[in-house]
């Protein structure tokens, strides 16, 4: 457990009667892509949330690197290396593609707030950004704005802007979401590869892209864990299949 | 259509022109109110970084125009009636110096946009323009009740302040000053738009939780942005009291607030040339218009219609065939 790069520790949080999250402990191991599945309403938004810092947890910790990040706000542990992609694509759509990569790659070095060299031209950050971009092979279109892109592009774009951190972990909250079956092939070539660049908590609902490409699977059902473990261990389980895979 | 660079260039050289020209010409008027102009496009500029890059609709900046306006006063005010200004055990002289008192403007208008800055950015949307517009409020009714300052009469100014090697009281000369002033602050208005603060503030009006996911506090970003206009509009504010060597609440009151805002939509938002050509059409049509009827303000308001109908990205939206950003 020690070498986990990402943990939760006993996370609850609850909104009036209800109980979002009901002591999930969860942990990310290098080189892994751990997907959480669960139900609509399971929340995974929220445990998400609590994550990656948008919401402050009622009780439990967040580690990064063994570190207690649970008082850090979003850019804080964004600076630490957690790099998030949004299940509806937040991107600066004004801006080209590759502003918006250049800003990550900007904000990892705490460089946000400057005021003397130019944002763009040449320099570390615009390697970095064009790498990420050639990275998910959006290499043609990085001088269009954010808006010109496909739904597909879009998604790629914002795993473009994660990678640009040099991230110690991605969450990846439904990368796949609104993915024809071409988009999520084409998207699970490319986490499978980046898993070795720092490992992957993936939410995601295309069960097809989980069991092509979870190291492991937990299984969130009413802000439980009820099951956690490899591939093959969750889809034997009987809890799981009648709670949830059973629906499929 | 019209490359920005361009349409900027021209705006700037247009004013200067029309100051040139009138000095030619011997048209001592028209010098005054290009010097009005060049005041209000450096008060707009100021408001542009707030309102045009970071998307912050401040009903409040006539708070740091009054600020500015009440620094040179008070510091005038005491250098002119040889009087120190006593604050508690602190003694201080007051000064005509200008650089002394825009550097004090700045800096207060600064603390102040600080302030209310952290204040208001904890909140967005409608409920920003209503905490900005409150303490805008709050600056305008003590400034009517402070009787040491003129109260609700204002502050005269007996002779304009002095610049080193300038002679301010020339029109041309003050129109100078004004007008380096202008280029100073749109030469920092450029710098901060390409610098990452600027990327990553015009990335926060549009997703502030994309640049918190990349490691960026939004909320600082736009915090470190509104001190910066904030201090820009303050220095505005120091050199139109200098113009009209008269300080007054009316600096502070929201209609001034609401027509920088105009000026800036009128030009066009969040682009370079956009307060400097919205401040020379409003003082144009101020002066034409003002002079046929005193109800003038009712074809700037059919103007500013047609352009937030027709012409979203203002008159350089209107010229460059680009609409901008949108706020």
């Amino acid at each position: 457990m020690s070498d986990a790069v990402l943990s939760t520790h006993g996370l609850r949080k609850s909104f009036g009667a209800l109980l979002a999250t009901d002591g999930v402990s969860l942990d990310l191991r290098p080189g892994e892509i751990h997907a959480v599945i669960g139900p609509n309403g399971a929340g995974k938004s929220t445990l998400i949330a609590q994550i990656c810092g948008s919401l402050a947890p009622d009780a439990g910790q967040v580690r990064l690197d063994g570190i207690d990040v649970t008082a850090a706000k979003p850019a804080q542990r964004a600076r630490r290396g957690l790099a998030r992609t949004f299940q509806v694509s937040a991107l600066a759509m004004e801006d080209t593609v590759l502003e918006n990569v250049t800003l990550g790659a900007t904000g990892r070095d705490g460089g946000g707030y400057g005021l003397l060299r130019r944002a763009l031209g040449r320099g570390d950050r615009h390697d970095r950004a064009l790498a990420a971009i050639d990275r998910v092979g959006l290499g043609g279109v990085a001088d269009m704005p954010a808006a010109a892109l496909s739904h597909g592009q879009r998604r790629l774009l914002e795993v473009a802007i994660a990678l640009s951190l040099a991230p110690r972990a991605f969450v990846m909250d439904e990368p796949m979401a609104g993915l024809g079956g071409e988009g999520s092939a084409e998207l699970t070539r490319l986490l499978d590869a980046l898993r070795t660049e720092a490992p992957i908590l993936l939410v995601e609902h295309d069960m097809d892209a989980v069991f092509a490409l979870a190291d492991r699977i937990s299984v969130l059902v009413a802000g439980r864990v009820i099951a956690s473990g490899r591939v093959d261990e969750v889809r034997a389980d009987r809890q799981v299949r009648r709670a949830y895979l059973g629906d499929l | 259509m019209i490359p920005e660079r361009l349409v900027t260039i021209g705006a700037v050289a247009g004013l200067l022109a029309v100051a040139l020209g009138a000095w030619a010409l011997g048209e001592i008027f028209t010098i005054t109110l290009a010097t009005r102009a060049a005041i209000l496009a450096l008060a707009a500029t100021g408001l542009n970084i707030a309102l045009g890059y970071g998307g912050l609709v401040s009903l409040g900046h006539a708070a740091f125009f009054g600020l500015g306006g009440y620094a040179m006063g008070i510091l005038a005010f005491h250098a002119q009636s040889y009087t120190p200004l006593e604050l508690g055990s602190l003694t201080i002289e007051g000064t005509k110096s200008m650089p002394v008192i825009w550097l004090v403007a700045v800096c207060v208008s600064a603390l102040a946009a600080w302030v209310i800055g952290l204040l208001s950015l904890r909140t967005g949307g409608v409920y920003f323009i209503m905490i900005t517009l409150a303490f805008g409020q709050m600056f305008y009714y003590f400034a009517i009740s402070w009787s040491a300052y003129g109260g609700e009469d204002g502050l005269p100014i007996y002779l304009r302040n002095s610049f080193p090697g300038v002679d301010t009281l020339v029109p041309v000369q003050f129109f100078g000053l004004c007008f380096a002033a202008l280029v100073l602050a749109l030469l920092l208005s450029a710098r901060l738009r390409s610098a990452p603060l600027g990327l990553a503030l015009n990335a926060a009006r549009q997703s502030p939780a994309r640049v918190a996911a990349v490691g960026i506090s939004p909320t600082r970003v736009k915090l470190v942005a509104f001190v910066i206009s904030g201090a820009i509009t303050g220095l505005a504010g120091a050199l139109y009291a200098d113009l009209n060597r008269f300080v007054s609440p009316a600096m502070f009151s929201w209609q001034l607030s609401g027509e920088l805002i105009v000026l800036v939509i009128l030009g066009g938002v969040g682009r370079l040339a956009g307060p400097v050509i919205g401040a020379c059409l409003f003082v144009t049509l101020e002066h034409w218009l003002g002079g046929l009827t005193d109800f003038w303000h009712v074809w700037l308001g059919a103007i500013l219609l047609g352009v937030v109908l027709f012409a979203r990205g203002g008159i350089v939206g209107l010229l460059t065939g680009k609409a901008g950003p949108h706020v």
